[in-house]
């Protein structure tokens, strides 16, 4: 049953008061960023961003809504897959020992229906494999999700075409839809999982009524307003197809290979080791950080690395975002987010890259 | 549940140097044994304090696991220094391996080029024990030079026990008697029976190139020509993303895979 909230003050304090660390979007150093809220009164009231290829700047807004921005720079994977974690510590002729620590209580507030799919996505890469990481497995289910279904695509915005759309379709214990008015914004608020509808009956909510249908009129309308689209047809067919095109070096001009795409990403989940020693040389420890395909180091074997054009780099990224990943993990690694559009500093826009390796004609 | 990141301490109970470069160690368990391997999968060795490479396995039984070692890098070469009674960590068996048992009466035709015949040796003692099951085992070997070849001193015994054994080299030297030339014009003394014959083949990538060119020519099929492939490995267990080759994540989906699904990528250049 969906119900209505005038405010998020209490949905936030309920969160703390349930020992949760509450992560949302807030406003800081000219961006709307993800960090620890302390209370809703963080949150990015009346600011917006105007999104373009390289390009990304706040604007005021006319009114007072939260999440009427479309995605920042980071994503809900650095909490998730956090960008540096220690594996295990060592001392030399003992067991290594994993860190012994309790996941951390995340309740993530205002994570899109883009960024829902791009943790389904983490999901059944690192939580459902052969091997699953415990780690991950662990921080994520510990962690509550309060979605916020898309009233306000954004330029670089294509998750319709990418098979998402604006209304978060599942994975939420709770979701938002936040109403605008002249002055004032509201928010129908329904459950998802049982947890969601625990702390839901702990609010003081009203009843939905009328803006149930205008919380999915806006949800609705805002799938018509997406700012670009991937080009039509199978992709994973074109990308096979297209491992030669002359369109490749074309991208490579302008790519500077500088992994900001695949740190932006969502989804990608790629990561190296980096062993450590103290200055005894008896203590050792293992990391994770994440890596990147854009870096030649990747895939360096005995005797070079195996990509050494930025060509292969950028082809290798884009192929298995819309191709190869379906035969790795059964679906697309790219979720529509657009934030590899925006944050490129030469503004190089996959959708455009894509269209224009479908123009062109297959030498044979 | 246990993380399929953390290494179990092996010790190492036998070092034999096979060659100026390559060292196999057998390695005993200290604690809980890693799980039984199959021909053609790999563990992640950690030699301490310097990092952990992907190494195939050689064979060993009732828990000891055999690897041959080839120096390359700083972690392999912190491996290969490894003395008797010094401790590494294994993490394993990860991949899929090289499908033995093939069907009764099959011919077996293992092609190995230089360090390539570590991971066709567990297939190779496989074969050999159970000899009966198959028709003929073919072992051609080809390495740089006579000093390159691996477990040369085991060559005889092989051929007693009933296997095919020829050896090529690229570069003979004054002692070497033998053939000299690329290990696929091995093919050109032989009959193989298109119907029957599976081919397991490791080595650097163009030598299995051109050994799969070879077997196709002699119409053996492309799924029953098994390759093992090579590509940068951090974790083993499909979460780094290193490892891709096209669709593939070689720790999951190979190292061994058939033919059929090599072919395409092989021959794209830096993919």
């Amino acid at each position: 049953m969906a119900a209505l909230l005038t405010s998020l003050d209490s949905l936030v304090a309920a969160l703390r008061a349930d020992r949760r660390q509450v992560i949302g979007p807030t406003v800081r150093d000219g961006a709307i960023v993800l960090a620890e809220l302390d209370s809703a009164r963080q949150l990015p009231y009346g600011w917006g961003v105007r999104v373009a290829p390289g390009g990304y700047r706040l604007r005021e807004r006319a009114d007072r809504a939260a999440f009427g921005h479309s995605a920042g720079p980071q994503s809900w994977k650095a909490y998730l897959h956090p960008p540096r974690t220690e594996l295990w510590s060592t001392r030399r002729g003992e067991s290594p020992a994993e860190p012994d620590e309790p996941p951390p209580r995340y309740a993530f507030l205002g994570v899109r229906p883009c960024d829902l799919r791009a943790i389904g996505v983490l999901d059944r890469v690192l939580g459902q494999g052969k091997y699953p990481s415990v780690r991950y497995a662990a921080r994520r289910a510990a962690t509550f999700i309060v979605a916020v279904n898309c009233t306000e695509p954004g330029e670089a915005c294509f998750c319709v075409s990418a098979g998402g759309g604006p209304k978060a379709a599942a994975g939420y214990d709770l979701v938002l839809t936040e109403l605008i008015g002249a002055d004032t914004v509201r928010y129908v608020v329904e459950a998802g999982s049982e947890k969601g509808e625990r702390l839901l009956s702990t609010l003081d909510t009203y009843p939905a009524d009328a803006a149930t249908a205008e919380a999915s009129a806006a949800v609705d309308a805002a799938a018509g307003r997406m700012g670009r689209a991937l080009p039509p047809g199978d992709l994973r067919a074109l990308i096979a197809e297209k491992r030669d095109a002359a369109h490749w070096d074309d991208v490579a001009s302008r790519c500077l290979s500088c992994a900001n795409c695949t740190m932006v990403c969502p989804t990608c989940f790629c990561t190296t080791v980096e062993d450590t020693t103290d200055l005894t040389g008896e203590v050792a420890g293992r990391w994770q950080r994440w890596d990147s395909c854009f870096d030649p180091d990747f895939s360096y074997l005995h005797g070079g690395a195996v990509r050494t054009s930025t060509r292969s780099r950028y082809r290798q990224w884009l192929s298995h975002k819309v191709g190869t990943w379906h035969d790795q993990f059964g679906e697309a690694g790219c979720v529509g987010c657009g934030r590899c559009v925006a944050w490129c500093p030469v503004g190089i826009d996959l959708t455009a890259e894509l269209a224009a390796l479908a123009s062109e004609e297959t030498a044979s | 549940m246990k993380s399929a990141m953390m290494p179990q301490p092996y010790r190492v109970t036998a070092r034999r140097e096979e060659t100026a470069d390559t060292v196999t160690l057998d390695l005993a368990p200290l604690a809980a044994p890693l799980p039984p391997y199959a021909p053609g999968q790999f563990t992640m060795v950690y030699a301490f304090g310097v990092g952990e490479v992907p190494i195939s396995i050689s064979g060993g039984e009732n828990g000891v696991i055999t690897h041959t070692v080839r120096s390359v890098g700083a972690v392999t070469r912190a491996v290969c220094a490894a003395r008797v009674g010094d401790t590494l960590g294994l993490r394993g068996p990860f991949g899929a391996g090289w499908g033995v048992p093939a069907p009764f009466g099959a011919d077996l035709v293992l092609v190995a080029g230089g360090i390539g015949l570590a991971p066709l040796r567990p297939v190779l003692d496989h074969a050999l024990r159970e000899r009966d099951r198959y028709r003929h085992v073919l072992l051609l070997i080809g390495a740089r030079t006579p000093g390159d070849l691996l477990y040369s001193s085991d060559h005889a015994a092989w051929a007693r026990a009933g296997a095919d054994v020829r050896v090529t080299v690229d570069r003979a030297d004054r002692s070497w008697t033998g053939r000299v030339g690329l290990v696929t014009a091995l093919f050109d003394e032989l009959w193989l029976d298109p119907g029957r014959t599976t081919a397991y083949v490791c080595g650097p990538e163009l030598m299995m190139r051109f050994t799969a060119d070879a077997l196709r020519a002699r119409g053996i099929p492309e799924p029953a020509i098994r390759v093992s492939l090579e590509r940068n490995m951090r974790c083993g267990v499909g979460w780094c993303g290193h490892c891709q080759l096209g669709p593939l994540l070689l720790c999951r989906d190979g190292p061994v895979v058939g033919y059929d699904h090599a072919a395409p990528l092989l021959t794209v250049k830096e993919l």
